[in-house]
């Protein structure tokens, strides 16, 4: 029931948090020297046809006004429409997301598979030099620019040895769409050339993604580690001797988790934060490329709805933390 | 003639590497248990018990330096043993650990019935060296095997009253007292059927109401199986409750091996006579004995105690009083004179 | 308070903290002597369109831009802008943040959770989200950029110095500095603000390198700099239309970004090891 009340109290912040980082986007994007409806109108609009133009946008009203309208209109589930695109920002986003999520996953999916054994070994094996090697390589895939390395990648895999494919999600054309997931579609087609062709196309976005949360997770799980090989229970284990490698990692590994869970968290800001410039450059269309675009172009709506879409992600990774953390460690209390 | 000793501890020293230097932890340490006999091993906090307790069980920590001696247990060498050899053999099999802080020995976020059968699994009197599994981690633990294993933990648990075991195999290790915790983990190190128990100062951490009863019921349940055990302690009046023999030991030497009425009524170790006199006595003040303990970082040459004692001797300093004789020991060159035949 | 010679003393054992500091140190002079280490100063603004896209070898250590100028030059004098940036971003952060996180730590009031919350809005969003936002409003430039790191970053400090206020104001020692009728301000400057400093320093290292970072993103998505200044993350953006011909183009600037930001990394997890330990024990009873 605990985490009932968790929820409960994370929602109720939520909601003044979600209206101030609208409001503070909202003035930012207002405030803006170019005039996105002169553009809208049309380069021989004359100066009434850009004022109608702007007053039937309902943007020559005070801003409050507008913010206050964009808050009533959020609670109706609608986001806005789009001032270039012309369509509602939410089917934007929609059409958008799987990309996304395909992306983020599979980066997600490579930090932690790789990054918590990594990170369990390096701290059995202190001080070795394996351990030092790790130590340098994450500290290395902390400092490298995301863009530089994606760049480097490309310009290594796909030009010089044409191994992978430079850009986009597929060669040729994507499986018929069920979940948005190509590979998930291809496979679920048996269209294995797909498939092959979207995991070739994903492996270099994905693993650029990855390469900032795989260090961190290999950090944390090697302080985690560390941090419970101290305990008195593993001393316990030993004297009555649990194997060491079952210590390890179905024991210490499970305490070491409960503290490495909540940086979940923060890989999700990593992961969201990177997807904007990644995806940018290998020019996948999800919602990190239209945060930009929208930016660029000073779509409102578009913006606005990123703004939306990124808190409440942010806000559904942190409960979920909390429930993972709830169910791996059942004491119920912050200990 | 006496049968063989189960644990032979001989000429055993340790050190420690420290920031701050080299500590000499055990100095030529020497202890004898005999086959189900309880020795306690008494002495203040840093005399080196723990360590010494360690060192049987194979958990030193990692900058311990074992300089030289030997551990013979059940005539094997333990200290030669590899690491392999003794994880599977002997530890939690042969010889049983119950340790000072039972809130921490369990992994808390694992059920005791988890825990304890995870350590059936692995250490099970009826497990058969046969078994083998494809590495630790998929190793199976045989349904049939696993069913009695578990009814020798419930009925284990009865014995040492822990209520409903059913129900608390289920419960988490935060969900027992402290006393109740002890209970377990005393149970615990006797389902493996060992030949011997080390307890480290099993009751330190538990209130004085319970610290009797946790004691006499390792006591019995060890007589009844027959299994020695070696209790560490700083406290006197527990090792006369519930010991067959005492060791006592000062700053990482020991100085007196008795069985216990004779260690009561005739202590020969000057060190030993003072910590029996500074036992409190409504009759008269209290005894204090001078001076404090040495740094073991460069501890006194010789017999450690000697800056403290009254009848120390040139010689005290020079080099270490051998040992004489077995169960009744002393390493003093200027013992205490007999007072009275013990029984008396 | 940390003995500086102490912290010196225990940096120079841990050597990849002082493979860090070397690093730091390194970009520094190299900021600083520019003019005199580079090959071609006068013309790290130049079009030379005869001289463009030449490999390295010979005149040009590492080769030229599509501009013609001599790329070590300009990574030389970029390290002056990158550093520029990140020392003034992260510097007007400190002056936002720690004071903000003093007062709302101090105060028992729900003001102090208030402000968390106001913190919370800049961290929900990736901070290079909103700092696009903002640079591309107000338009690419240097003093834009670090408007835009200044604004999203202070929230780190603040919760940071928060959560570490909070801790220290149930500690006894400051109990009985104000029941001894010690006014607060006195109080906060001379037990709170020693004990908040090095977690303060930590942070300060680490987000120099996450500032680069950004801002070498926010140069190469074009909102940084304006062209011709020497910007690493601009000139890595530039480069791309010439791969894979003209690839040493990328990678001195980006190498450069890497040797700055891992030499940040690296000292800020050496100051860590040191400071933390430290402030543990200085909590013990």
């Amino acid at each position: 029931m605990r985490i009932l009340a968790l929820i409960a109290i994370r929602l109720v912040w939520f909601v003044p948090t979600a209206a101030g980082l609208i409001a503070v986007v909202f003035f930012i994007s207002r405030v803006i020297p170019s005039d996105p409806v002169a553009l809208l109108a049309g380069e021989t609009a004359s100066r009434e046809a850009i004022e109608a133009l702007r007053i039937k946008l309902g943007l020559d009203r005070p801003l409050l006004v507008q913010l206050l309208d964009y808050y009533r209109q959020l609670l109706r589930g609608d986001l806005g429409t789009s001032l270039f695109t012309t369509r509602p920002v939410s089917e934007d986003l929609l059409a958008r997301l799987p990309a996304t999520i395909e992306l983020t996953f599979a980066a997600m999916l490579i930090a932690v598979v790789v990054g918590i054994p990594l990170g369990v070994i390096s701290a059995t094996q202190r001080n070795s030099p394996l351990d030092h090697g790790l130590r340098i390589l994450t500290v290395g895939g902390l400092a490298i620019a995301s863009f530089w390395l994606a760049l480097i990648l490309q310009l290594t895999f796909a030009m010089k040895l044409g191994l992978l494919p430079l850009q986009g999600r597929i060669t040729g054309f994507p499986p018929p769409a069920v979940t948005g997931f190509m590979t998930l579609d291809a496979v679920l087609a048996g269209r294995w050339d797909r498939l092959a062709s979207a995991l070739a196309h994903l492996t270099l976005p994905a693993v650029t993604l990855a390469v900032p949360a795989l260090a961190t997770v290999v950090r944390f799980t090697r302080a985690g580690v560390l941090d419970t090989l101290g305990k008195p229970f593993v001393t316990y284990q030993d004297a009555i001797g649990i194997p060491r490698a079952l210590i390890v990692w179905k024991y210490v590994l499970r305490n070491a988790l409960t503290s490495t869970v909540t940086q979940i968290g923060l890989l999700f800001g990593i992961l969201l934060a990177g997807a904007v410039v990644i995806e940018t450059v290998f020019q996948w269309p999800g919602i990190g490329t239209y945060a930009f675009e929208s930016i660029l172009q000073s779509d409102y709506a578009g913006v606005m709805g990123f703004t939306v879409y990124a808190g409440g992600i942010f806000m559904l990774a942190n409960l979920l933390v909390d429930i993972t953390h709830g169910i791996i460690d059942p004491r119920g209390d912050r200990a | 003639m006496t049968v063989s000793p189960l644990l032979e501890v001989r000429d055993l020293r340790i050190a420690f590497a420290t920031d701050s230097g080299v500590a000499r932890v055990l100095d030529g340490v020497n202890l004898t248990i005999g086959r189900g006999r309880i020795m306690g091993l008494v002495g203040e906090s840093g005399c080196g018990k723990t360590t010494l307790a360690r060192a049987v069980l194979g958990i030193l920590a990692p900058n311990a330096m074992t300089e030289g001696g030997a551990i013979r247990f059940d005539g094997q060498d333990l200290l030669g043993m590899s690491r392999d050899r003794l994880q599977r053999e002997v530890k939690g099999r042969r010889i049983a650990f119950v340790p000072q802080d039972p809130y921490s020995a369990f992994n808390p976020l694992f059920r005791i019935g988890d825990q304890i059968m995870e350590l059936m699994k692995w250490k099970s009197p009826l497990r058969d060296q046969r078994e083998r599994g494809f590495g630790v981690l998929l190793t199976p633990y045989p349904r049939a095997r696993r069913r009695s294993d578990r009814a020798a933990a419930l009925a284990l648990l009865n014995e040492v009253q822990i209520p409903d075991a059913e129900r608390a195999l289920r419960k988490l290790p935060g969900q027992f007292s402290g006393g109740q915790r002890q209970r377990l983990m005393i149970a615990m190190a006797l389902l493996t059927n060992p030949d011997l128990i080390i307890a480290d100062e099993p009751t330190t951490a538990l209130d004085v109401t319970i610290q009797a009863q946790i004691l006499k019921l390792l006591r019995s349940l060890a007589k009844d199986r027959g299994v020695s055990v070696l209790l560490t302690t700083h406290d006197l009046g527990i090792a006369y409750e519930i010991c067959d023999d005492i060791t006592v030991m000062y700053a990482g030497q020991e100085v007196e091996t008795a069985p216990v009425a004779e260690f009561f009524a005739n202590p020969r170790h000057p060190y030993t006579a003072r910590l029996l006199e500074s036992l409190p006595d409504p009759a008269r003040e209290v005894q204090e004995i001078g001076g404090e303990i040495p740094s073991l970082l460069s501890p006194p040459t010789g017999c450690r105690f000697h800056p403290r004692c009254r009848s120390a001797s040139a010689q005290c300093a020079a080099a270490r009083p051998p040992v004489s004789g077995e169960g009744r020991m002393v390493r003093c060159f200027n013992p205490q004179p007999l007072r009275q035949e013990a029984g008396a | 308070m940390t003995g500086l010679a102490y912290v010196l003393r225990r940096l120079a054992r841990d050597r990849s903290a002082l493979l860090g500091l070397i690093l730091v140190l390194l970009v520094v002079l190299a900021a600083i002597l520019a003019p005199v280490i580079s090959t071609h100063p006068d013309a790290v603004w130049d079009m030379n369109p005869a001289n463009r896209l030449k490999p390295p070898g010979g005149e040009w250590l590492l080769g030229t831009d599509r501009m013609g100028a001599d790329i070590y030059s300009r990574v030389i004098y970029g390290a002056r802008i990158t550093l520029l940036i990140a020392i003034v971003a992260v510097g007007v952060s400190l002056l936002i943040g720690v004071p903000i996180g003093l007062w709302a730590g101090w105060k028992e009031l729900w003001v102090g959770e208030v402000l968390m919350r106001v913190s919370d809005v800049f961290l929900a969003v990736p901070q290079i989200v909103l700092a696009i936002a903002i640079a591309q409003t107000l338009g690419p430039s240097i003093e834009n950029v670090i408007l835009a790191l200044s604004v999203t970053y202070w929230p780190w400090f603040a919760r940071l110095v928060y959560a570490e206020v909070r801790t220290l104001r149930n500690e006894t020692f400051i109990e009985a500095a104000i029941a001894l009728g010690v006014p607060h301000w006195r109080i906060v400057l001379q037990h709170v603000l020693p004990n908040v400093a090095s977690p303060i320093i930590v942070r300060t290292s680490i987000g120099m390198g996450f500032t680069i970072l950004t801002a070498a993103s926010l140069g190469f998505l074009g909102l940084g700099a304006p062209p011709p200044a020497p910007e690493w993350g601009r000139m890595i953006s530039e480069s791309r239309e010439f791969l894979p011909e003209a690839w040493w183009y990328a990678l001195a600037p980006g190498l450069a970004i890497f040797a700055v930001v891992m030499g940040f990394n690296l000292l800020g997890d050496g100051l860590r090891d040191i400071l933390d330990p430290r402030l543990r024990r200085a909590h013990d009873r």
